[in-house]
């Protein structure tokens, strides 16, 4: 009833080009953010911000980067983890070699070794596609898993790779406390999604949904498949690499190799098919999905009053999830996103549907 | 000599082990079109079973020779491989029907999970050991030839003709039985096949059936060797780089592929590894593959891949 677009006339091009242009959805998402830059962090208690919100956060970053790649270009990726280790080990030199670096600063430069590292195993892309990319990325997630492993210099030779940060700031502001972290990781997010989203409504989104819906035939008129495909792989990594640094800078604090190992990488995949394929939005649900359901597995049992040993839980959660993926492809493989629009679509007949 | 001669070998036991599970996963995508991921899944299920009936077999029954409980405990594995493969074309690949390729991928990920769940919670999560009574001794052969002569396992060899037999046995029954033609006439071509009365269905059964027996033998040849653990499930991950060398649709191209990467990783190891700070061995594979696909991106022996417009 109250969602109704009736009498919102567009007079101009730009009204008419708006990324919300229902002015409902605008109060909507006004609201939201309201709530998560003032009321979360005053409201919620620490094991909130730290267990909860900051790693969803951060995981949508990373899963709105990979997104762009395998939502928007079609190139899938089985390398996100190792992405997200370039990003993070790349920052820690920066902050390390170099005196009175910034924080913004070595995360953004993490994101640029990252879109270089991105881009130089994107390159197989221009050849291969389809599966036979998914394992070409395998290459560089191992690769990676041992380079920080094994290269000393990477991990500034602490022993098995293993490296800690402390005392972050921004702007002389000291980020410690976790609804500081929380803030830092909001701004950063909503920048990037921003950002994101404006791309893929550009030309250059256009370009990588072209390449995605038919490479022969967005070559037919005019568009470069290897300056499409390369710039997907560099915006995407550059992000996934930012993600990757915020995760070990403001989320573990010290962390080795481990934290980026393939697992990871195929937990961003699920966010992002779970999500919805070639949506800003979807990379959020299903990354607030993938977030809580292991929360919500481990607090069944207690609510219920059945013992189960810890042991026995993470088998369980094991096959949960991978019965719950199966039955997510089955019953909408578009994802959540497809489900959230349809819903919008309900609600604005509601209550009287023709 | 000796040396680089036992390298070789040793890296051709383990090429054959992955060759034997690169092998499940190019049935199954040649007949259906599914990369499936579960693969490493499947051989850590199969051995897990393997390992823990013939451990309960003798508990249970009082029977205590060897021989008898391990066929016993061989037959149930497949039997319960077989269940398995129903399942999983009952409950998720026959309702994925006509979805796109990354879709199934994702169902076989998920499958994987589940695998690795359910597998660790009904048959425990500790390192169990399969015993077929392979001899565990060392041989020199070559000894006249040179001195020294080479270290050989017994077992490696006893495996090498396992997997040999396994082989042909799957030739035999791809070229000579009327299943193994409907086999081959569906990896061809889906709707040719199914309109000349051949029923998808119950060939992708079959299909996931082969594969899963194939997993179970890769399974119990590698448990016997180190042991049955959760990490065999990452070390199938190596039989992607294998399909890729050999071609993701040729069966020649599993075992020529799996033992190129085998033996290519062990003496990579050996000659290359000191100069680059060792433990190559994890991402040598996948590192080869990817060059290899730059060169030629349908593999060794795959079918040339060509895009209809």
């Amino acid at each position: 009833m109250l969602y109704r677009e009736n009498g919102q006339f567009k007079t101009s091009y730009r009204g008419d080009q708006q990324i919300f242009p229902i002015v409902q959805d605008r109060i909507a998402i006004g609201l939201l953010l309201l709530v998560a830059f003032i009321a979360v962090p005053l409201a919620a208690d620490e094991y909130l911000l730290r267990a909860i919100l900051i790693p969803f956060l951060i995981l949508s970053l990373a899963a709105l980067g990979l997104n762009i790649l395998v939502g928007y270009c079609g190139q899938i990726s089985l390398g996100t983890g190792a992405f997200m280790a370039v990003g993070a080990y790349a920052a820690y030199n920066f902050m390390v070699r170099i005196d009175g670096m910034p924080l913004l600063a070595a995360l953004l430069l993490g994101g640029l070794t990252s879109t270089v590292v991105g881009v130089l195993f994107g390159i197989p892309s221009l050849r291969i596609k389809g599966l036979y990319l998914a394992v070409a990325t395998l290459a560089a997630q191992f690769f990676a898993d041992w380079a920080f492993l094994r290269v000393p210099y990477f991990t500034n030779n602490s022993s098995s790779g293993s490296v800690s940060v402390a005392s972050l700031s921004v702007f002389g502001i000291p980020i410690e406390s976790p609804a500081s972290r929380y803030v830092f990781c909001l701004a950063i997010v909503c920048v990037f999604a921003l950002l994101a989203k404006n791309l893929v409504r550009g030309h250059l989104g256009r370009e990588w949904m072209a390449i995605r819906d038919m490479d022969v035939a967005a070559e037919v008129i005019g568009i470069r498949p290897v300056y499409a495909k390369l710039t997907a792989f560099a915006v995407s990594s550059f992000i996934v690499g930012v993600a990757g640094a915020l995760w070990g800078f403001v989320y573990l604090g010290s962390w080795e190799p481990a934290a980026f190992s393939i697992d990871r990488s195929f937990q961003l995949l699920f966010m992002v098919i779970i999500g919805g394929l070639g949506s800003i939005m979807g990379s959020f649900f299903g990354a607030a999905f993938i977030v809580l359901l292991p929360l919500f597995l481990n607090s069944v049992p207690r609510w219920l009053g059945i013992p189960i040993s810890v042991v026995t839980a993470s088998h369980l959660e094991f096959m949960i999830f991978g019965a719950l993926i199966v039955f997510f492809l089955i019953v909408e493989p578009h994802g959540l996103a497809r489900l959230w629009s349809t819903g919008k679509e309900k609600l604005r007949l509601w209550p009287f549907p023709h | 000599m000796g040396p680089f001669l036992e390298t070789l070998f040793g890296g051709l036991m383990v090429g054959m082990l992955y060759s034997l599970i690169a092998l499940g996963f190019v049935l199954i995508y040649k007949a259906s079109g599914v990369f499936n991921f579960a693969q490493g899944a499947m051989v850590l299920f199969a051995a897990l079973a393997m390992a823990r009936f013939a451990e309960w077999i003798p508990k249970l029954t009082g029977l205590n020779n060897k021989f008898i409980d391990n066929t016993i405990a061989f037959m149930l594995a497949v039997l319960v491989m077989i269940v398995l493969a129903w399942l999983i074309q009952k409950l998720v690949l026959g309702k994925l029907v006509n979805q796109e390729g990354i879709t199934l991928l994702m169902a076989t990920l998920g499958i994987t999970y589940f695998l690795e769940g359910s597998g660790q919670a009904l048959f425990g999560n500790d390192i169990y050991k399969i015993d077929i009574g392979m001899p565990k001794d060392p041989v020199f052969i070559f000894e006249k030839t040179f001195e020294g002569g080479l270290l050989i396992n017994k077992e490696d060899l006893y495996a090498a003709v396992i997997a040999a037999v396994l082989v042909a046995l799957l030739a035999l029954f791809f070229q000579k039985t009327a299943t193994g033609r409907a086999l081959r006439a569906v990896a061809d071509d889906h709707q040719a096949a199914q309109s000349i009365g051949i029923p998808l269905d119950r060939i992708w059964v079959i299909v996931w059936s082969v594969a899963g027996i194939v997993a179970l033998v890769a399974g119990v040849i590698w448990g016997s060797k180190l042991g049955v653990q959760f990490s065999l499930s990452l070390v199938a991950l190596k039989a992607l780089p294998v399909v890729i060398l050999g071609g993701l649709t040729s069966i020649p191209g599993a075992i020529i592929g799996g033992l190129i990467i085998g033996v290519g990783e062990k003496l990579s190891e050996i000659y290359l590894g000191p100069h680059l700070g060792g433990g190559i061995e994890i991402w040598f594979a996948y590192v080869l593959a990817l060059a290899f696909l730059l060169v030629r991106p349908q593999g060794l022996f795959g079918e040339k891949i060509i895009d209809r417009v």
